[in-house]
């Protein structure tokens, strides 16, 4: 690929200890994020898709989890072996992080305007004043009205959307070239969340190299606002391409699972049942062995997908799938079968 | 219209709840979660009730089963839901009090989003799907409710040997199906469904609305599907009823709802929903302006007014009447044309 890479993450794992044993949240996880693009990450309750963005900012709580191996390199420099306080300078400064829940990440003690305040001057050498005005532009500039009288309110003065749009101030309040957004309208009704997707991609778009990791359990999200999506599934990428590829040509069985179970009202033609995919969502303590879908998946082959873990491979340029059904050497057992794969 | 069969019939519903404040907690004012909110169903067809948090939809299913006075004893309640027993007795299920509700209450059960807080983390599930017919169905012996149980279990695509877990032993999916299986235990008429695959992920959401469908037909039971996703409310219903600030602004059949939505918040609700279709065009997506209204300090006349991009002076008059834009679908607003962009 000739993009250049903001961030390069290799061969991530992320373990928890628990009173069960270990739970691999995240296990073996390389991707890149390019300058410039709104990169998705899709996947459902427990498949690492948090854990993966918390790892990248450092944050997993250690005890009980860690980060056992892996590499994550902000434009080519290591950030798993920065100490403490480095760490520190560079959350906020050179990545900044959106939650789902803006109420929980936003102290309802203090003043919007004290909260942005402090995140400034802790990365700019500013005084006061000057932190104040820069924090009224960024709060005018995410859509609040009266920004001045607003920086004096506390969190619970302002509406859900509201207190999003203050959390994607204050995480831009100091120019990050990377912002992870992990569920950012996942809480918000759907004309709120129209507005808050429109923000974020337009102020995207004003700034130059930045980029946006985006993450979701919603693939309808991620087909309007990214360039590129990654869909997990326990612990492990099943499939990266461009949004164009994954969603008119899905891969995985597990993506194409996905699609189908969305409801796609038809006009005049009233579909009495959707397509489901089986079975639950494996726990994470009890992922199978070997491909991490066979359990649920139509198309599991006898003797290779219970026994042998799939690799990544790139099936077309920048279309990689983890699946056994597009290796060579399976092709002739799958046509055998009768299967076919396609939407 | 005629040879259908009502089931419920709200008229007029209104829901305040008074806010008190000061040292002598004196009225301050009225939250006016449901505003004077009138629709039929019949029996047979699912209604769904769609909006966003705070337009009073979850109140409305609350107010038919007839708990919202158990959960706030304040709660102003006027307006008529008439039910339409199958032997053609109607009841007034509005200011029933607890006591004579209680016959009815197998007859009108309810599935809750929240699949991990409405299970008692105490009761195996076995319990759990028991307890509606040891009270509804006292008459049943021990060795009758068991079987049922089972047979409820099998329905709902749990197995006989999982009826002794307990809840958090379950996923999310399989969780609702346990509320499900519980809702149906005593064989109701109406299942109020406020928001039941909301909580779930995606791969499952599917299965449990397979299984609604299914089991509605088996048990022969109808659904008022209370929901924020439309492309789940259309898949499921046979009409919908539009929510906005306590008030319905349009209702028809779901397909018109869905694929002509006419009503300006209509309008802007549908084309807010994302498509999984990178090709759908965000371009042309209507993207209204402010938050939703506080129904608290609710505008006057029409509650959409101050978000809706035709709205004209005279909104402020009073809430604007239904017009039937086409046959059986309704809107409450005199300037926009069924079919034609506003």
């Amino acid at each position: 690929m000739s993009q250049k890479s903001l961030l390069e993450v290799g061969d991530l794992v992320t373990q928890f200890k628990t009173d069960r044993g270990i739970a691999k949240a995240v296990n073996g996880v390389s991707f890149d994020v390019y300058s410039n693009e709104v990169l998705g990450i899709v996947g459902e309750s427990g498949s690492g898709k948090s854990v993966t963005a918390l790892s990248v900012m450092r944050l997993i709580p250690n005890p009980p989890g860690d980060i056992v191996n892996g590499s994550i390199k902000l434009e080519g420099k290591e950030i798993l072996d920065l100490p403490i306080e480095e760490m520190r300078e560079l959350r906020g400064n050179e990545i900044g992080m959106i939650f789902q829940e803006p109420m929980t990440s936003l102290n309802s003690v203090f003043t919007i305007g004290f909260q942005m305040k402090e995140g400034i001057m802790l990365h700019q050498e500013v005084d006061e004043a000057t932190a104040m005005k820069k924090s009224a532009e960024m709060l005018d500039m995410v859509g609040i009205p009266s920004p001045e009288k607003r920086l004096n309110d506390y969190p619970h003065q302002f509406s859900g959307g509201m207190r999003q749009r203050v959390m994607i101030a204050m995480a831009l309040s100091n120019n990050p070239k990377l912002l992870i957004a992990d569920e950012p309208t996942t809480a918000l009704d759907v004309t709120i969340q129209a507005q808050i997707l429109e923000l974020m991609l337009s102020l995207q778009k004003q700034r130059e190299g930045a980029s946006i990791i985006l993450i979701t359990h919603d693939l309808a999200v991620v087909a309007e606002t990214c360039d590129r999506v990654i869909v997990m599934y326990g612990g492990k990428i099943q499939e990266i391409g461009t949004v164009r590829q994954v969603f008119k040509n899905p891969l995985h069985p597990y993506t194409h699972g996905l699609l189908e179970s969305i409801p796609h009202p038809v006009e005049g033609s009233r579909l009495h049942r959707l397509k489901a995919i089986r079975g639950n969502v494996p726990n994470i303590m009890e992922l199978p062995k070997a491909c991490k879908f066979n359990t649920r998946c139509d198309y599991a082959l006898k003797g290779l997908c219970f026994d042998v873990e799939p690799e990544l491979a790139e099936i077309e340029p920048g279309h990689f799938v983890r699946c056994h059904l597009y290796e060579e050497s399976t092709e002739l057992t799958t046509k055998e079968k009768g299967i076919e794969l396609s939407v | 219209m005629s040879d259908k069969r009502l089931l419920l019939e709200v008229k007029d519903l209104k829901v305040h709840f008074p806010v008190y404040a000061g040292i002598f907690q004196r009225k301050i004012a009225t939250v006016k979660a449901v505003d004077g909110v009138s629709f039929t169903m019949y029996r047979g067809e699912t209604l769904g009730l769609v909006g966003e948090s705070g337009c009073g939809k979850t109140t409305v299913g609350r107010t038919i089963i007839n708990i919202t006075k158990l959960m706030f004893h304040d709660a102003e309640i006027t307006g008529e839901i008439l039910y339409h027993m199958p032997n053609g007795e109607v009841i007034d299920f509005a200011n029933l009090t607890k006591k004579k509700m209680r016959p009815y209450r197998s007859e009108v059960q309810m599935i809750f989003q929240d699949p991990y807080s409405s299970l008692n983390p105490r009761m195996t599930v076995q319990q759990i799907i028991e307890e509606p017919l040891t009270i509804h169905r006292p008459e049943m012996s021990k060795e009758d409710r068991r079987k049922r149980v089972l047979m409820l279990l099998d329905r709902v695509g749990l197995q006989a040997e999982q009826g002794g877990r307990y809840p958090h032993e379950f996923s999310g999916g399989q969780r609702q199906r346990i509320g499900i299986a519980r809702a149906l235990a005593t064989n109701p008429d109406l299942i109020i469904c406020d928001e039941p695959v909301s909580a779930l992920d995606v791969s499952v959401q599917a299965q449990v609305i397979n299984l609604m469908l299914d089991l509605q037909e088996e048990f022969d039971v109808n659904f008022l599907f209370i929901a924020h996703d439309l492309s789940v409310v259309e898949h499921i219903s046979t009409r919908i009823a539009v929510m906005y600030l306590g008030h319905i602004v349009e209702y028809g059949g779901s397909e018109q709802v869905y694929f002509n939505p006419t009503h300006p918040y209509s309008r802007a609700l549908l084309s807010a929903v994302p498509q999984a279709d990178p090709d759908s065009g965000r371009a042309t997506r209507t993207i209204l302006e402010g938050d939703v209204p506080t129904p608290l300090n609710k505008p006057t006349g029409c509650p959409f007014r101050t978000r809706c991009p035709i709205a004209r002076p005279d909104c402020a008059n009073g809430f604007p009447s239904f017009e039937e834009k086409e046959s059986g679908h309704w809107v409450a607003c005199p300037y926009v044309e069924a079919g034609v962009e506003a």
